[in-house]
């Protein structure tokens, strides 16, 4: 009944969904405020029609009712609650129903906050929004629909696939496509200022929360998948350089751009064409990245075959969109006049570096996922592209971006004297120098990384505390700090987590120092400069699994500094194995420590990890993330984005 | 990460095939020769696991890594450079098996790709940032007669 009602629910959303694409977008033409004034209840409507639907099959998943295919499919009676919930999105009717609600949701917030919008802009801004969500809701209705029940239900369930059942991954794809689909509304009223032919400073400041925000939950969700990866897969990797992962990576770098380039636009009037060709690019690669996951193209050709009824449909969804506001984009950018003027050496120009650094590395991930599949189909090649290529072709543009980035924060608007600023970051690029060059000679392998990822970690760190210390004044008032505006702040702990971020992956990658042997109960080893020992290993049985746990202690120095125990488990309804490899997390580096199988011969395979820094990989998109939150809340956001007229009638005018 | 796109793939497709329990290099693999081992850990992390989704050799978990991993130390303690290693999975696999793809003939595309679009877009935006820096103060048009409305609205409130 319930699931019926879900059901019901979600053809009506698509159903308002249509109307809420026509009706506002024809008043908005003719000028008939009747007709535009239908978006905003349509999109709270809409939201909830969904929030319904999603909410079955949730209460479906919750209940264990397997007369649904698709609990039967990705769930078991005896799994944890947490899981039971996280399921629902752990598979791909689910995901794409949670993808959908979040459409609807930021459609509707940009019809709750959008009160001092334009008029015409609103109604197309949400019309735009609801023709994205008209797309997605026909792709489940008609290609995957989660609703879908069994003649005859089975006694239990086939179980959730044990590597998804882990809390990491139970919030790492809502934070993924509120991401994601965060950068819709930013389509959206790219799309919108298209038609209305007008881009203005006022415009950039309605965008840039939404790109914000997006952007913020894009660093949560990429950061969350990461650190799984890190203690889910038994090898401590973070970062692969997969398909899937750029997929995410994409985007993200483009919002990256487009939160950037949106300043300029806001500030000083310039940039705007390109801005908005950002804002389309960044939702576009939003959509190849669901294709790209969707349809299985590229990791393996042949998966496309599966299921090329939803890949095709998913393609002709990201052709009409991204296609479409592009051809807009062509027959109209010419109308986005820049106003601005500044000189060479000036903030604007710095951002247009910026954005040409970001917007090139993306296409570059993006031309290296793509090739395998170009090289098949024209030049009859099948190739790989992986780690070694990123890592050569990707990198290069990090590091230039580090290496300006300080500069470029702290030049002034319009003209500057780019002199007086290297003044300024000349102690922080000394210590940098320095700190470097200490590292440089403590090290005892070669490798250039680490002192380089140390260097752009303290310039970077430096840089952001040196632009906060230039902005006490002549007389360095620590006071003016508190009252800076929290866009600044944001602004600095943004990029001292880069900085954090860059040092926790250089480390890492070259410090890391691994063990693999087969260890004998009551013997002690050395790894790096602890102490192992593998005290005991015994059975234990879990709510849904059998785990062979190994009970292991840490010694530095004859002193223990951790008790840790790595599990093997093996799910028996879904007839998978994990590894649950364990972690001591220190400030300077984490002791990584996974079992294995026991040997004929008697001991146990183990593998040891020192992982030096590994912590400050996280910790700095942690800081990226808070740093978009604190800008989030700056004055200007609340009183230009989320005004109501009442509370403009509250403010008399002085 | 990479398992999640096993995940997601299989979410899709009913191809999976289950590794068992085994994993990434094992002790008994291990070469005596620490340079050696060093060597082949190095070749490893550029060769593709074929029957995986983008791994690397030294990370997976396959059977048929395994086999790749042993064959490598194999060549290796035969005496064999890291090329002709190298060139010797790449003779049986194919150049699939190769995570680093090579740089010859249209493969210059892909790498070159990167530089050249930085080039480009570095041109275009020195063009237009010397525009702006040559370009006059365009003269505000003022206000539409909505917005014109709209203010007054908003001030008379």
């Amino acid at each position: 009944m319930v699931t019926e009602l879900g059901h019901f629910a979600l053809i009506l959303a698509f159903l308002v969904a249509i109307v809420q694409m026509v009706v506002p977008a024809i008043g908005a033409h003719k000028r008939w405020s009747g007709w535009m004034a239908v978006a905003e209840p349509a999109a709270t409507i809409q939201f909830i029609l969904t929030l319904l639907a999603f909410g079955a099959l949730t209460h479906a998943f919750i209940v264990s009712d397997f007369s649904l295919r698709l609990v039967v499919l990705n769930s078991h009676s005896a799994k944890p609650m947490l899981y039971k919930i996280s399921g629902t999105w752990g598979n791909h009717e689910g995901s794409m129903l949670l993808w959908v609600l979040i459409v609807t949701l930021f459609g509707a917030m940009a019809a709750w906050f959008g009160g001092n919008l334009p008029p015409t802009l609103r109604a197309r801004v949400l019309s735009v929004q609801s023709a994205i969500a008209v797309a997605f809701f026909a792709f489940i209705l008609f290609t995957s629909n989660p609703f879908l029940r069994l003649a005859v239900p089975p006694f239990d369930g086939q179980d959730l696939n044990p590597l998804l059942q882990d809390p990491g991954l139970a919030f790492h794809p809502p934070f993924l496509y509120l991401g994601y689909v965060g950068l819709s509304i930013c389509f959206s009223f790219a799309v919108a200022a298209l038609i209305e032919g007008r881009v203005d400073a006022a415009w950039a400041r309605w965008v840039r929360p939404w790109t914000l925000a997006a952007w913020v939950f894009l660093t949560i969700g990429i950061a969350l998948g990461s650190w799984w990866a890190y203690y889910e897969l038994g090898w401590g990797g973070f970062w692969f350089w997969d398909p899937v992962e750029n997929a995410s990576f994409m985007p993200w770098l483009f919002a990256a751009a487009l939160l950037h380039s949106a300043i300029v636009v806001e500030k000083r009037e310039s940039l705007k064409s390109w801005t908005i060709l950002l804002a389309i690019l960044a939702f576009g690669f939003s959509l190849i990245g669901t294709f790209i996951v969707r349809s299985g193209l590229l990791t393996s050709v042949h998966a496309f075959a599966n299921d090329p009824e939803r890949g095709v449909f998913i393609l002709g969804i990201l052709v009409f969109f991204t296609g479409g506001a592009l051809m807009l984009f062509a027959a109209r950018a010419n109308a986005m006049q820049a106003k601005g003027v500044f000189g060479l050496v000036s903030r604007e120009s710095a951002l247009v570096a910026n954005n040409i650094l970001l917007a090139v590395s993306s296409l570059v991930v993006f031309v290296g996922t793509m090739w395998p599949l170009v090289a098949e189909m024209f030049l009859d090649r099948k190739l790989s592209v992986g780690p070694p290529f990123f890592n050569s072709a990707f990198t290069p543009f990090m590091l230039v971006l580090g290496l300006i980035l300080p500069v470029g924060a702290m030049l002034p608007w319009k003209r500057a004297k780019v002199g007086r600023v290297i003044r300024a970051l000349a102690p922080a690029f000394v210590i940098a120098v320095l700190l470097a060059a200490l590292v440089w000679t403590m090290q005892t392998g070669r490798t250039i990384l680490g002192p380089v990822g140390v260097f752009l970690g303290a310039w970077l760190v430096g840089g952001a505390l040196t632009d906060l210390w230039s902005r006490t004044g002549q007389n360095r008032d620590i006071g003016r700090l508190l009252r800076l505006p929290r866009a600044d702040w944001g602004k600095t702990v943004a990029h001292g987590g880069l900085g954090i971020t860059m040092v926790g992956v250089a480390g890492l990658m070259a410090w890391q120092v691994e063990d693999i042997r087969v260890a004998n109960i009551g013997e002690r080893f050395e790894v790096g400069s602890y102490e192992l020992e593998l005290i005991g290993v015994e059975q234990v049985r879990g709510p849904n699994y059998f785990s062979t746990m190994a009970e292991v202690a840490v010694y530095d120095n004859g002193v223990e500094v951790a008790h840790l125990y790595p599990e093997k488990r093996d799910y028996p309804v879904a007839k998978m194995p994990t590894t649950e490899a364990a972690i001591d997390y220190k400030f300077l580096r984490d002791v990584y420590v996974v079992i294995g199988d026991p040997q004929d011969g008697g001991g146990w395979v183990m593998r040891t990890y020192i992982k030096p820094l590994a912590n400050w990989i996280w910790g700095g998109s942690i800081l990226m993330a808070l740093g978009g939150l604190i800008s989030l809340t700056d004055r200007r956001f609340r009183v230009a984005a989320g005004a109501k007229k009442t509370t403009a009638k509250a403010v008399p005018a002085e | 990460m990479k398992q999640l796109v096993l995940i997601l793939s299989l979410l899709l497709s009913a191809t999976f095939v289950s590794t068992g329990p085994a994993w990434a290099v094992l002790p008994d693999e291990v070469l005596d020769d620490p340079v050696l081992e060093e060597r082949a850990r190095e070749i490893s992390k550029g060769l593709r696991c074929l029957v995986c989704q983008n791994e690397s050799i030294d990370e997976s978990n396959a059977p048929l890594a395994r086999d790749l991993r042993i064959v490598v130390r194999e060549r290796l303690v035969a005496g064999d450079t890291n090329d002709e290693v190298v060139e010797f999975i790449v003779e049986r696999y194919g150049e699939f098996a190769l995570l680093n793809p090579t740089t010859d003939g249209w493969n210059r595309l892909l790498w070159w790709a990167g530089p050249a679009m930085f080039l480009i877009a570095l041109l275009m935006g020195a063009l237009y940032v010397r525009g702006r820096a040559a370009a006059p103060v365009v003269d505000d048009k003022g206000l539409s007669d909505s917005e014109q409305e709209r203010l007054n609205k908003i001030l008379n409130d």
